[in-house]
């Protein structure tokens, strides 16, 4: 709208633009109306330079975008038909491969299984993530003022750790001759813990992992939906207690339905940190023990840089893109629809 | 009676779970700091030393005497700070644009920025130092304050359009019919009721920038032309069993960030929402 209205201020008269917005803004819940009026205004007004002003201001980060990502993305598209290998590297070789890499990695039994893992990977901890720290912001929400703060900076504190810097104190914590969480475990009775080698298999190595990546995640979720639902009208809260709603209730009638779009952004957002996570599981055990805590971003760099299997390396990560997007293909096109309706409504 | 007991009650269980939470978040970051300051008898044990009470800053002194800590301090406060500032800037000219502006190709640029976001730079490592490699620009701040910049971009842009769209347009509009251009009354009008948006964006940027590391691993292997997190872990894997320098070196690379933390987290707090429920 304001676009149009730049228009209609430059170039018809501004007591025009003056006689049709500010009650607009006024009457707050007639804004289609005040809208449409100021549409009307802007066919009749000729249009100006300005209409390449959005082109020009965007310019700047669609250029960024496309060289600093879109070359890469190019250059890596061509990689992955390429064989190419330390070898190759050093002498500057280009030795097209076709769609050999890609036959070779589907065929492989490993990929599936990476493929597979990493998905259950990621849902697993995105549901952990979500369900508590919605139960975490909710509870904030009905602490008092002291307890809310103390709690809130907790949580600040956990959330602010630099990645690498929890990794590594995650590695202390577990760490099997002197780590507290052992020590923690035999003393509290479970003597078989006393000096258990968290990396030593695929599950507890994971199970570091996970609690690692929701320790950090859980902050932002929790913190988040505490702000937001102080943006829920109380009324809405007693109309339910009303009519007699539990606490249940009172969230899926009142609280789930406001925040809809902040559940479906939080959630997306997890997916794709979940998804990407690559130095948490990256420094604990390098994907081992065994390749067995590899997920596709982690397959795809040992493939590639580790196993100077470059070419191969390009092909899993452009794979891994295609699963990241059909992960959250749908809420991309969510986002999509109601983007369309806005721009109806502007 | 009986509804003062439940009532008392029923502010136990949330309190004595703040508490228990408050504890389980704050441990690790605990563990850290007073690992950092205890001498290495009280580290290496059997039973845990809760609190360092023969508190030693030497650990310290290793961690900043390793090769090249200042020079890789300095590295990364510069490539931080530039590819933060510069996202930024260039963020809020692009979310101004989507969010006040209606024009051809905007779902298309939108979309792009969200694809953008999800870019997995850890896998693209490969192709990124190709083409560094080729301009022979490997070991220097240049490539990485780029990068940084546009993994930063995508969700710098896509939250402050929350905070623009959450400035009301009759401000501007006004500011505008009273005589103000389009550009003053945006950085007369709206530029000061979004600062506190950006700074909420700026800490997320400044956490992934100061966090990076697989691309900082293979493009600037040069020991003098890397960032902390480089250090950090290259510390780690030299000192790999003295956990005291260890948690000292991961103290000194996480202060910066957690004292930023606590000045802005007011402002941070909320910041996706406002973003999210624009859309």
């Amino acid at each position: 709208m304001a676009a149009q209205l730049d228009d209609a201020v430059g170039k018809a008269a501004p007591q025009t633009g003056k006689g049709d917005a500010p009650p607009a803004g006024r009457d707050g819940g007639s804004r289609p109306g005040g809208r449409g009026g100021l549409r009307a205004l802007s066919r009749r007004a000729p249009r100006s330079p300005a209409r390449r002003t959005p082109y020009l201001l965007l310019l700047p980060a669609l250029l960024a975008t496309a060289v600093l990502l879109g070359w890469p993305m190019v250059r890596n598209l061509l990689l992955s038909f390429q064989n190419l290998n330390m070898k190759e590297l050093i002498q500057h070789l280009t030795d097209w491969r076709g769609v050999g890499n890609y036959q070779e990695i589907l065929g492989s039994e490993q990929f599936w299984r990476v493929t597979l893992r990493t998905l259950v990977f990621t849902a697993v901890n995105v549901v952990l993530i979500m369900v508590l720290g919605v139960l975490i912001g909710l509870l904030l929400a009905r602490l008092g003022k002291k307890m809310r703060l103390t709690l809130s900076l907790a949580l600040v504190l956990a959330w602010a750790m630099p990645v690498i810097a929890a990794t590594t104190v995650f590695q202390w914590l577990f760490d099997s001759r002197y780590g507290v969480v052992n020590w923690l475990l035999d003393t509290a009775g479970w003597h078989a813990m006393a000096h258990y080698d968290w990396v030593g298999t695929q599950l507890s190595a994971f199970s570091v992992i996970t609690v690692l990546i929701v320790w950090q995640s859980l902050p932002f979720v929790a913190l988040n939906l505490y702000a937001a639902t102080t943006t829920i009208p109380r009324e809405l809260y007693e109309a339910a207690r009303m009519d007699g709603a539990g606490t249940w209730k009172v969230f899926t009638s009142v609280t789930f339905p406001f925040l809809k779009p902040f559940f479906l952004a939080t959630t997306f957002l997890e997916i794709i940190w979940v998804f990407k996570a690559f130095p948490q599981i990256f420094a604990i055990n390098q994907g081992g023990p065994d390749r067995l805590t590899e997920t596709l971003p982690i397959y795809a760099f040992t493939e590639g840089v580790g196993n100077l299997h470059f070419g191969m390396g390009a092909a899993i990560s452009l794979l891994t893109i295609v699963v990241l997007l059909a992960m959250t293909a749908y809420y991309l096109r969510l986002t999509l629809r109601q983007e369309r309706q806005e721009e109806n409504e502007l | 009676m009986k509804r003062a007991a439940l009532a008392t009650a029923g502010r136990i269980w949330p309190n004595a779970t703040a508490i228990v939470l408050a504890l389980g978040f704050v441990f690790p970051v605990y563990w850290m700091f007073s690992t950092a300051f205890k001498p290495t008898r009280d580290i290496i044990t059997e039973e845990p030393v809760w609190f360092p009470f023969h508190g030693t800053a030497e650990h310290f002194a290793t961690a900043v005497n390793a090769p090249h800590f200042w020079t890789l301090a300095g590295n990364s406060v510069v490539v931080t700070v530039l590819a933060v500032g510069l996202s930024l800037v260039i963020a809020l000219c692009g979310a101004f644009a989507l969010t006040r502006m209606r024009f051809k190709g905007r779902r298309g640029i939108l979309l792009t920025f969200m694809i953008a976001q999800m870019a997995p730079w850890e896998v693209m490592v490969i192709s990124i130092y190709m083409i560094v490699r080729d301009a022979d620009l490997l070991n220097s701040l240049v490539p990485l304050t780029c990068f940084y910049m546009l993994m930063v971009l995508p969700f710098t842009l896509l939250t402050l359009r929350g905070y623009v769209a959450a400035v009301p347009k009759e401000l501007e509009e006004s500011a505008m019919v009273d005589g103000c251009s389009r550009r003053q009354a945006f950085l007369k009008v709206v530029f000061p009721l979004l600062a506190p948006g950006l700074m909420a964006t700026s800490l997320f940027g400044f956490i992934t920038a100061w966090n990076e590391f697989p691309l900082v691993l293979v493009l600037n292997k040069e020991p003098a032309m890397g960032t902390l997190p480089l250090w950090l872990s290259q510390f780690q894997s030299q000192f790999g069993d003295d956990w005291g320098a260890t948690m000292a070196a991961a103290s000194i690379f996480a202060v910066p960030i957690l004292v930023l933390f606590l000045f802005l987290q007011r402002k941070a707090v909320g910041g996706l929402t406002s973003g999210a429920v624009k859309g």
